[in-house]
């Protein structure tokens, strides 16, 4: 009876929902405005270039500020409306994902930044830390100080293995390399961002980085006469004369590449994290640089996408001295996934 | 005492938007008429004068812009809570979300573009004196502006006849009617003040704090500065020390981070608030202070009768 | 010439009970005329705004997941509201309540068995109760605001839940992402017969229908509609203003947590850094809406619900920006309050001169 009930109510509800064109129908969910000049807008760029390689064969939908406690149903939303592949775009949305994904097996979903995959479910996410380190090494040359200011967001894997990797960049051209580090809580807050690039400098440091999205810590930069790195995309309009390089998040050709799974019919899911070699990370121009620091960056890119140079390659220390990892020891993608300590001459203690 | 001189730069920085909704606030609540729309008033204000600031090149213009647009919001304000009489606790919400929706829309295609600073003035010779030669010559317009706000607010209230009429409006609205005072009209002219000095303070965030935009970028700043109106007790002066000491202990939190003091930064970045909190309890066990000055009519509707 | 207002001597009752509509009908059109002016087909968008989230089962069954919270908390709130309290901080007595009522599937996980899910919705309402009873101690004791500070707690609240997922409550297994352990099913709220909907909205139904009577029916009730209305008539009836400031803090903040506890133990089964979309605000419309009748208060948690899902449909349809929503919430504000006005008010036309 019960079974009836659920089914007849299923109906009705599936015959007033607009019925399905022949377009593969790609949804996404962001976590932040569309256009937020950061992490969300970055993957909307994605969905543009899909539809842009696909033109009539697919049509795309997205819900922006899905706030990620209520996500559930929003993925559900767009699932019923037609969708048959949704990237659902923030980590927080990994739980949700997978609650919808085991009532819509016919939906393929791809969650980003998660660990938790089913028979429809894929993850995906890029090695941000092979910027990191970079434009670590990079700050290693600029530095007069010898101190970079760290603006990070929550104390997460992902930013602390940014953190760590571009330590470890600047430690490989200066061994006394240190760090200041400020977590304010927000991933986009452009005057709390302003207030603690303004505090770092204020404390002596010379160089800034930001795990958060906004441009306001390169425009304090530029007001100083100070320099930094721009964060997801490449912000050289805020601070012509700040920015040294920026990392980009570049969505695209995994976006395509997934598409095309789909309407090829061959979409297994799978665990993907990319790097330089995939174009999945990529670095805005270098500016206002001198040239051999310059030539050192573009080899360091280069030695990063053939494959050459692990960014953590032993010997890796933390702070209180213990080894991580010794001489010439790569730490395995595992050890990255869950990093949370950090390595020796970060200025702060690890929120825990 | 070169730290000390950069601190000082960035908390003037940090209060100059709080204290200019503030003073708004603090005019139109006199009044007797309590407008909780000041953050919608902000955002409005903030989008006005980054689109004009852009499209025209001129911060100035941009500034005029959050005028008119702050103006405009504190209208639907004035006409749904003075006209209609509504309950102003819930119509002040309702322009903040208004406001929060309207701004988000008017401003969607400016994300991600540069803005114009409005620059900072220049005295040769002043501006160069060591320690408060940046400090006390070297802001720009709208920092000299609120102050002036302030200055003007403060002894209009106290000493003109001006100031003696709004006060009667906002302490007992019908003797100010009995005695041929048009009770609305003031009211409306106080909150259409607030209005406008919202604007200004949005216009702030986004030409001088942080020359861009973004959806919600006031984050709260419009209700940090109602709750400075309470702290300072309805006098102009306090604004002036509650505005500062919120901006200082905003930037302290950075600061106590940055040397590495082991606090969880959760409870760092909740500092202001908790402040807020105790400064607010600290002040109004002053029963007698406040009595004085708060106005008697706050929040109340006002409907002559015939 | 100008209008004037013009008090009635009782309320219209036929406008108090059309207010809401015609709030409604009055949104709409302003509505249809903003979905001109962004160059949509007015008719087609009221339609996918409005109509289409209603037009399917699973869609009405969202609705109303959506709108239990809202019930829940817009009914405490319409107590306080009513008795001339403003406690906006529901938002962070929602926090408080499911951090509380978290207690039991986080902490003593172990712990499993029927007891378990009444004694989270118990220390919910605790947990909430006693958040809502700072802003009212300190209003009682110091005589400071409470709307300001029922604010700042929110804000403190928000950061405390973040340092308790990322710090001492962070699933070990979760490989230092910010989340606790999900709840075992004997903490989870089940769901309602054949349907996807958790018993929460039994319970937040339960609770108005229990206000609107206490509200009706009790000396209580009718101490706190008159602590509104006649502030000086209740103090000399002998109703303590100190007591009644307390009383309705607890009962809204409580109903607040209850919403917490009963979201995150129906909804998402675990606590994570935001664990509410805001609903602790939204409920202060939904109070306003439903004319603080908790009653009321339950069609107004279903329109303003209805908005959420609104601009939900309107983003995937006809590809507009989520703001809508904001503004669209605005506006039934704004015309509900203007509505109220006529109940009490005529307005008269007043020539130049006079």
């Amino acid at each position: 009876m019960k079974k009836y009930l659920v089914a007849a109510l299923t109906a009705f509800g599936l015959s007033i929902t607009p019925a399905a064109a022949e377009q593969l129908k790609v949804g996404f969910i962001y976590v932040g405005p569309q256009n937020d000049g950061g992490w969300t807008q970055r993957h909307d760029i994605g969905r543009q270039a899909i539809e842009a390689e696909f033109g009539d064969k697919i049509e795309t939908v997205f819900i922006e500020s899905v706030p990620e406690a209520d996500s559930t149903r929003v993925i559900e939303r767009m699932a019923r409306g037609g969708a048959k592949l949704i990237f659902t775009t923030s980590f927080g949305f990994m739980d949700p994902t997978l609650e919808v994904a085991k009532k819509f097996p016919d939906v393929k979903f791809e969650h980003a930044t998660g660990y938790k995959r089913t028979e429809n479910v894929s993850t995906y996410s890029s090695r941000f830390y092979e910027g990191r380190y970079v434009i670590g090494k990079i700050a290693g040359k600029m530095s007069k100080t010898g101190v970079a200011g760290y603006i990070a967001s929550y104390p997460i894997p992902e930013v602390i293995r940014g953190i760590n990797a571009f330590l470890l960049g600047a430690q490989s051209v200066n061994p006394d390399f240190k760090l200041k580090v400020v977590w304010v809580n927000t991933w986009f807050d452009p005057a709390k961002e302003a207030d603690a690039a303004k505090a770092l400098f204020d404390q002596g440091v010379d160089i800034m980085t930001q795990h958060t999205d906004s441009p306001a810590p390169l425009q304090i930069a530029q007001e100083r006469g100070l320099h930094g790195f721009g964060q997801a995309n490449d912000q050289i309009k805020f601070a012509p004369g700040a920015q040294y390089t920026a990392i980009i998040d570049n969505w695209s050709p995994y976006y395509i590449a997934r598409t095309k799974a789909v309407l090829d019919g061959n979409w297994v899911a799978t665990d993907t994290w990319g790097g330089m070699d995939t174009g999945m990370v990529e670095m805005a121009p270098l500016t206002n640089l001198p040239d051999d620091v310059k030539a050192m960056a573009e080899e360091t890119m280069r030695l990063i996408k053939s494959k050459e140079l692990h960014p953590f390659t032993g010997p890796i220390a933390k702070q209180d001295g213990s080894e991580v990892a010794a001489a010439g020891v790569v730490m395995d993608d595992g050890a990255l996934a869950g990093m949370n300590f950090y390595v020796k001459g970060v200025d702060d203690k690890l929120p825990q | 005492m070169e730290l000390f001189e950069a601190f000082v730069l960035t908390v003037i920085t940090a209060a100059t938007p709080l204290l200019l909704a503030a003073t708004g606030e603090l005019v139109t609540e006199r009044a007797g008429v309590l407008n909780l729309g000041v953050e919608g008033m902000m955002l409005v204000g903030a989008v006005s004068a980054f689109a004009v600031a852009v499209t025209t090149g001129s911060p100035i213009l941009g500034i005029l812009a959050a005028m008119v647009a702050g103006v405009s919001m504190a209208a639907i304000f004035a006409f749904f809570a003075l006209f209609l009489v509504t309950n102003q606790v819930a119509t002040g919400l309702a322009l903040t979300l208004f406001g929060l929706g309207v701004s988000g829309m008017l401003g969607a295609s400016f994300v991600g573009e540069p803005g114009v600073k409005l620059a900072a003035i220049h005295l040769p010779g002043l501006s160069e004196l060591p320690l408060v030669g940046r400090i006390l010559f070297g802001q720009d317009p709208l920092v000299y502006g609120s102050l002036i706000i302030l200055l003007g607010v403060s002894f209009l209230l106290k000493r003109s006849h001006v100031g003696l009429v709004v006060r009667a409006v906002g302490d007992n609205h019908h003797s100010a009617h009995a005695l041929g005072y048009n009770v609305l009209m003031i009211r409306v002219a106080a909150v259409l003040f607030g209005g406008l000095c919202a604007g200004l303070g949005g216009a702030y965030l986004s030409l001088v704090y942080t020359p861009q935009w973004t959806e919600g970028m006031t984050a709260g700043r419009g209700w940090i500065a109602v709750a400075l109106v309470v702290f300072s007790s309805w006098i102009p002066g306090r604004l002036l020390i509650g505005a500062y000491l919120f901006g200082a202990v905003t930037l302290l939190q950075f600061h106590l981070q940055a040397v590495g003091v082991p606090v969880p930064s959760q409870f760092l970045s909740a500092l202001p608030y908790a402040a807020t909190v105790i400064v607010l309890v600290v002040i109004s066990r002053n029963r007698r202070l406040l009595r004085t000055h708060t106005p008697a009519m706050l929040g109340s509707t006002f409907v002559p009768d015939k | 010439m100008r209008l004037e207002l013009v008090k009635r001597g009782t309320e219209a009752t036929f406008l108090v009970f059309a207010s809401p509509f015609i709030a409604i009908a009055i949104t709409v059109f302003v509505g249809a005329i903003f979905f001109a002016a962004i160059g949509v087909d007015p008719g087609r968008g009221v339609y996918v705004f409005f109509i289409e989230p209603i037009s399917a089962w699973w869609s009405i069954e969202q609705l109303l997941a959506k709108a239990t919270p809202l019930i829940l908390i817009g009914a405490g709130l319409s107590l306080c509201f009513l008795s001339n309290n403003w406690n906006i901080g529901a938002e962070g007595q929602f926090i408080a309540g499911a951090l509380a009522g978290s207690i039991l599937p986080v902490v003593f996980y172990q712990f499993e068995g029927p007891l378990v899910l009444p004694l989270m919705l118990v220390m919910g309402f605790a947990g909430g109760a006693f958040y809502g009873l700072v802003p009212a101690a300190l209003k009682t004791r110091f005589g400071a605001s409470e709307i300001l500070t029922s604010l700042m707690l929110v804000y403190i609240a928000q950061l405390f839940l973040d340092w308790m997922v990322r710090g001492p409550w962070r699933d070990p297994a979760s490989f230092g992402f910010p989340k606790t352990r999900t709840f075992n099913d004997a903490a989870v709220v089940p769901t309602v017969g054949p349907f996807d909907i958790h018993a929460g909205l039994l319970v937040a139904l339960v609770v108005s229908f229990i206000l609107f009577v206490f509200l009706k029916r009790t000396l209580k009730g009718f101490e706190v509609r008159i602590s509104g209305t006649a502030p000086r008539a209740a103090t000399f009836a002998g109703v303590s203003n100190r007591n009644m400031v307390m009383f309705v803090f607890a009962i809204s903040g409580g109903l607040a947590g209850l919403a917490g506890v009963i979201e995150v133990a129906g909804v998402a089964k675990k606590l994570q850094p935001v664990i509410s979309p805001g609903y602790g605000f939204a409920a202060i419309i939904v109070a306003f809406l439903g004319r603080l009748n908790p009653l009321g208060v339950v069609f107004a948690a279903l329109l303003l619900a209805l908005t959420y899902l609104g601009g939900e449909a309107a983003q995937l349809e006809l590809n507009i920006t989520d703001k809508v929503t904001r503004v669209i919430q605005g506006v039934v504000l704004f015309a509900i309050l203007a509505c109220d006005t006529f109940i009490l008010h005529r307005v008269r036309l007043i020539r130049r001169g006079k």
